[in-house]
């Protein structure tokens, strides 16, 4: 049930006032403002590099500010240190759980702070019960305080977090993308613990890219452009176009779904592919031209089956067929040169070599046929990377930067590059959009469509239901290794969809 | 899970298993092996091995490693034995608190470059280690320190009764249960924990990691300072090349603990049973009738054998997505 | 569909400035080995002596031809420090085979052969049971000695074909240029040219900076670190078959310590140990240092064993120094 909020005292929880954040050359945020009041969960919405995690790194005190002030109930408060703002009770929780996973559940949320006893040694029973007590409180009962954190799903370990914010009197809770890898059950879930801790007065900032969520979960926003303020409001009075408008300044076109490329010579045939442990008996086709999606909930098996696809790992049954010629991958090699490429779904470890350059990136897979045989050949290569560059509009200032400093779309741009210039027949993008704002993501997305236009055939992974419902022809459901049903999306609905990934239907 | 069945699942548990098995088979075939003189025997053997591992996995805990533990071990036992040398009238306090003040101070320069200019520790390791070998020689001029020109009081100690165990054993033990308790109970021991297994997310839980690696490798340092002493004392003889090689054994006996070698895992109790179980190996090969020229190969087997157990042990098949018939 | 129809343009590369030459690592190296020649001329006038310069070399170069394909293991993100052990065992079965009667030929077969066998199995281990190379290593090298120590206790092996020992001894283009030099020259050139002027080269830089980023790129990754530490056998066989001819003896104890100048070596000249950076040309110099620094020592007759202090002191000040002075004089990734 809802309980309407208390109201607001005059002053609001948190006040953030022309906060300045300014590195050598760069200046992360121009005097942005921000408040927060008790009960409320406000959204605080973006592009990337809009300024949302310098923002939430100064709350947390991990940076200073520049310039400007943040005030907790009126008072001016510093942020000196992440022990400062622990203190002031400002608790933040990642995209990327950031914990140990060796330890247990109650050491994580104890850690930096272990609970003492007699001759100031570490009070194991106490933790334990108390962390116990945490764990009932959030109605948790799937694990306990000393299960080890590896063993806990991604969704668990975010309750984890939750409670390390509860275990001391955290007033303002800073969620960072917490819902990016949650399934919708998981996501569900979750705000129901929000939504608690909320009605016992806590201060709520949540930052998200999924608008589904925001307008689920949120009762206010706050949007940031470019490092500065760019408007606020109450989320019932808007719509997700107002807020794209206010986030990227311009409109967004969507993507389009019409589509007359699809044939119906089969590309890539997959009979009765089987796993050990991570799929079984798994058969579709992807026709030449088609964009052929992959859905279900994290951890169902979509990403393990195209790992199996490519190579990289062996299946220990089944066939696949590429253009009706037998492939069996055994090693990555092995598919890229049959014409197959994967744009993983972690950019950042699989996808891009962050301390290498863009060109140095994009050339990789290719260099064999760019060189034609064993000496390099810089102006070949650079030839190469500066098209594919420009097809995809990278931003940076030159083909010798390195691509850890690009932005997260940039980035996958190059790796979506490195993976057209290895001129793939197929290409199989797992989560290609995820943790990238809106502007990119619908570049990403017109980029897909013209794949397809060019003659490739495209496999989309993806846990995000409109994407999914944008830009497919048909969708694969899988749920715990296994394939529910391939449908049509154009005559399938989102219910219908989430349905099957739950085993619900 | 029952927990002998648990216990023996732990490398600790298979460590005393192994070690227990293997002390009796050797038993079996030479009785004398079995006797209390032998255990005493091995354990004194062990102490500094035991001491050092213990340091070693808790630099080792925090991805790092220290190979200068054996050049300093040299220098300060050196020290010790040229002031036990040229003024046999110090109390024996004095020169075993000049060695451990050199081995902290080594520690201290080692954690200054490691902790606060934040060199890679196997890089500082390399360059420290030669310096410190050369500085015994720079300090001794090249000449040794033999047993007649140490005083009494300073050869004696190590090796003197106490309640039937030698000092050195007994010291070896008691540092060993201190840095069990240390990594169990304190908050330092558990920051080393978390700052092995996930660097970057000790920031924000508010661990100082400066502080903490500086004091690891400080302490490091004293307690090899400590062991110079002991072994300069225990051997009665000093000079540049003592202990050589022995920052390997340190490592060595980590890794059969059971402690990975990537940081975040393992237990002090693991090194210290793996130094035991080391030292056994070489104890029971003359009993055996093994030339003493196999001990490097057989060291070298173990560690070769340890790791590859150890790997099995965290190897993971692929994520169990299917469900599991019952 | 596009939202703007701007010309797209990004050049290839932003000018290099001079300053940027300056900051290399390949600039601090050469200025202090410019320090080194001249304070050596002046403490001793055999020092500028073209035939002493070469002879010098002799007894470096075995250590300097490791240094190269050391290099390329550090800069594929592994490590091996089994090296000098392998030149133990690569040794003493070279007397073996000597004493057993062989031919200088069988001989130089046998040791090269082993000391590949060894850097295979280092590799194998590797590759096929996933393990860290530095801990497998370290097993490796108390192995590889161990076995010696097995064969030949403390004695030594000194009964070598006059052949053989030649191979150590000779001097080449009228009795300047030591055999161990020749094959350092060749071996460095070789070294630059599949570093830096090939495609596996790159893709090793790759391997590098991110193995499963390269693996996911199609690159055969475990193939790469097979082949880098069987090579790193082979080459240590080979320091081994010229330093056994020039001294014509084979014991378990040899090249103690070797492993870690070598080691210290590549560092120094500029090869992060996380694995990829670093340049041929950088070594080289890291190597000509070190060996004029070591030359000049013996001229005026300081100990080995200050030598190894100074190679600690340069180790640490080259990565030191950089920081203090807030310039980044880090290995180039070219």
């Amino acid at each position: 049930m809802n309980n309407k909020p208390a109201e607001s005292t005059e002053h609001p929880l948190l006040e953030v006032r022309n906060i300045v954040k300014e590195f050598p050359g760069v200046r992360a945020l121009d005097g942005v403002r921000l408040r927060l009041n008790t009960g409320e969960v406000c959204a605080l919405l973006g592009e990337n590099g809009a300024g949302k995690s310098t923002l939430v790194k100064i709350l947390t005190g991990v940076y200073q500010q520049t310039a400007g002030e943040i005030l907790m109930d009126g008072r001016p408060l510093s942020l000196h240190s992440a022990q400062e703002a622990w203190s002031a009770g400002i608790t933040a929780i990642h995209q990327e759980t950031i914990m140990f996973g060796e330890l247990s559940v109650a050491e994580n949320i104890f850690m930096g702070h272990h609970l003492t006893g007699r001759f100031g040694m570490v009070d194991w029973k106490t933790m334990y019960a108390r962390t116990e007590e945490l764990l009932s409180r959030l109605g948790i009962e799937d694990f306990a305080s000393n299960t080890p954190l590896k063993e806990l799903s991604v969704a668990q370990r975010h309750l984890v977090e939750v409670a390390k914010a509860l275990s001391h009197d955290t007033r303002i809770l800073i969620m960072d993308e917490p819902t990016a890898s949650l399934s919708q059950k998981e996501v569900d879930e979750l705000f129901v613990i929000v939504r608690k801790l909320r009605d016992e007065g806590k201060a709520i900032l949540f930052i998200s890219h999924r608008f589904n969520d925001i307008f689920a979960i949120s009762d206010n926003f706050v949007v940031f452009r470019d490092g500065a303020f760019a408007g606020e409001g109450v989320l019932k009075e808007t719509s997700e176009d107002e807020l794209v408008r206010m986030m990227a300044g311009r409109r967004v076109e969507h993507a389009h779904h019409d589509r007359s490329t699809v044939s119906e010579e089969s590309m890539l045939q997959v009979d009765q592919l089987n796993h050990a442990t991570e799929f079984k008996d798994i058969s579709f086709t992807l026709r030449r031209g088609e964009i052929l999606g992959f859905y279900g909930l994290v951890g169902s098996g979509r990403s393990e089956l195209m790992h199996a696809i490519f190579g990289l790992t062996k299946p220990v049954s089944g066939e696949m067929h590429l253009e009706g010629d037998p492939f069996s991958p055994e090693t990555p090699e092995d598919a890229i040169i049959r014409g197959l490429a994967y744009v993983p779904e972690d950019r950042q470890h699989c996808g891009a070599i962050l301390n290498m350059s863009i060109r140095d990136n994009i050339t990789l897979p290719s260099l064999t046929s760019i060189t034609g045989g064993l000496k390099l050949n810089k102006g070949k290569e650079n030839e190469f990377a500066r098209r594919y560059a420009s097809k995809l509009k990278v931003k940076a200032h030159s083909l010798q930067q390195l691509v850890g400093t690009l932005s997260g779309g940039n980035q996958q741009k190059v790796v979506i590059g490195k993976w057209l210039g290895a001129e793939p027949k197929v290409i199989i993008l797992d989560e290609p959009t995820k943790g990238i704002d809106v502007g990119a993501k619908a570049m990403v997305h017109n980029f897909i469509n013209e794949l397809v236009e060019s003659d490739l055939s495209v496999i989309i992974v993806s846990s995000e239901l409109p994407e999914v419902m944008g830009l497919t022809d048909r969708i694969v459901v899988m749920r715990e290794g296994l394939t529910r049903a391939t449908l049509p999306t154009a005559d399938t609905t989102q219910e219908d969809i989430v349905a099957l990934a739950m085993g619900l239907k | 899970m029952s927990a002998p069945t648990s216990l023996l699942r732990s490398r600790e548990g298979q460590l005393i298993f192994f070690t227990a098995i293997f002390y009796f088979a050797v038993g079996i075939a030479s009785p004398s092996f079995l006797s209390l003189q032998t255990l005493d025997a091995i354990i004194t053997d062990s102490a500094i091995l035991m001491i050092m591992a213990s340091a070693q996995m808790m630099v080792i805990l925090t991805r790092g490693i220290d190979l200068t533990v054996a050049a300093n071990i040299a220098l300060s036992g050196m020290v010790g034995a040229l002031i036990g040398m040229h003024w046999p009238n110090t109390p024996l306090t004095a020169i075993i608190g000049a060695s451990v003040l050199t081995g902290l101070s080594l520690g201290l320069l080692n954690a200054v470059f490691i902790a606060l200019f934040g060199i890679p520790s196997i890089v500082v390791s390399l360059g420290a280690m030669t310096i410190y070998r050369g500085m015994i020689f720079v300090l001794s001029s090249g000449q040794w320190v033999n047993a007649q020109e140490m005083p009494v009081s300073f050869t004696v100690f190590p090796l003197d009764r106490l309640v039937g165990l030698s000092n050195l054993a007994l010291i070896g033990i008691i540092i060993s249960i201190l840095a069990v308790l240390a990594m169990r109970y304190t908050r330092f021991g558990r920051e080393l924990y978390a700052i092995g297994g996930n660097p970057e997310a000790t920031d924000y839980v508010g661990i100082n990691t400066r502080a903490r690696l500086f004091t690891v490798y400080t302490l490091t340092g004293g307690l090899a300072g400590l062991c110079g002493y002991l072994w300069v004392a225990r051997f009665a003889i000093a000079y540049t090349e003592i202990a050589l090689g022995f920052e390997l054994l340190t490592v060595a006996a980590c890794v059969i603990g059971g402690v990975g070698i990537a940081g975040g895992t393992g237990t002090v109790l693991g090194a210290v049973l793996g130094a035991l179980f080391l030292s056994m190996l070489q104890n029971a090969l003359p009993v055996m009738g093994i030339s003493p020229f196999w001990q490097l190969a057989v060291s070298g087997l173990a560690i070769l054998a340890a790791v590859i157990v150890n790997s099995r042990g965290q190897r993971q098949k692929g994520m169990q997505i299917l469900r599991v018939a019952h | 569909m596009q939202a703007n129809n701007n010309v797209y343009a990004i050049p290839d590369a932003l000018p290099l400035q001079f300053l940027d030459r300056l900051r290399s690592r390949e600039a601090l190296l050469l200025a202090l080995l410019l320090v080194v020649v001249v304070v050596n001329s002046m403490l001793s006038p055999y020092f500028l002596d073209l035939y002493n310069l070469a002879d010098s070399t002799q007894n470096f170069s075995e250590k300097a031809i490791i240094v190269l394909s050391m290099a390329l293991v550090i800069i594929g993100k592994e490590i091996d420090i089994s090296v000098a052990s392998i030149i133990a065992l690569s040794g003493v079965l070279m007397g073996a085979a000597a004493a057993s009667g062989l031919d200088t030929w069988m001989v130089v077969a046998v040791g090269l052969a082993s000391g590949t066998l060894a850097g295979a199995v280092n590799g194998l281990l590797v590759t096929r049971l996933a393990l860290p190379s530095i801990i497998v290593t370290i097993g490796t090298m108390s192995l590889y000695r161990g076995i010696a120590f097995i064969i030949l206790g403390d004695q030594a092996y000194t009964d070598f074909p006059a052949n053989f020992a030649a191979i150590g001894q000779t001097y080449f283009f009228g009795e300047l240029v030591p055999t161990q030099l020749l094959i350092f020259v060749l071996l460095a050139a070789l070294a630059w040219l599949f570093l830096h002027l090939t495609i596996y080269g790159r893709r090793l830089y790759a391997i590098g900076n991110n193995p499963m980023a390269a693996r996911y790129s199609g690159i055969k990754v475990d193939n790469y670190r097979l082949a880098l530490l069987t090579l790193n056998g082979f080459v240590s066989a080979l320091a081994a078959v010229l330093l056994v001819s020039r001294i014509a003896t084979a014991r378990p104890n040899m090249a103690g310590g070797w492993e870690l100048e070598v080691i210290t070596i590549v560092i120094l000249g500029g090869v992060s140990i996380f694995g990829g950076s670093g340049r041929i040309p950088g070594v080289i110099l890291a190597v000509l240092l070190i060996g004029m620094v070591q030359f000049g020592m013996q001229l005026i007759n300081v100990p080995g064993i200050i030598m190894s202090i100074v190679t600690g002191v340069l180790l640490i000040a080259s990565l030191v120094l950089p920081i203090v002075f807030g310039k980044l004089y880090a290995g180039s990734k070219r």
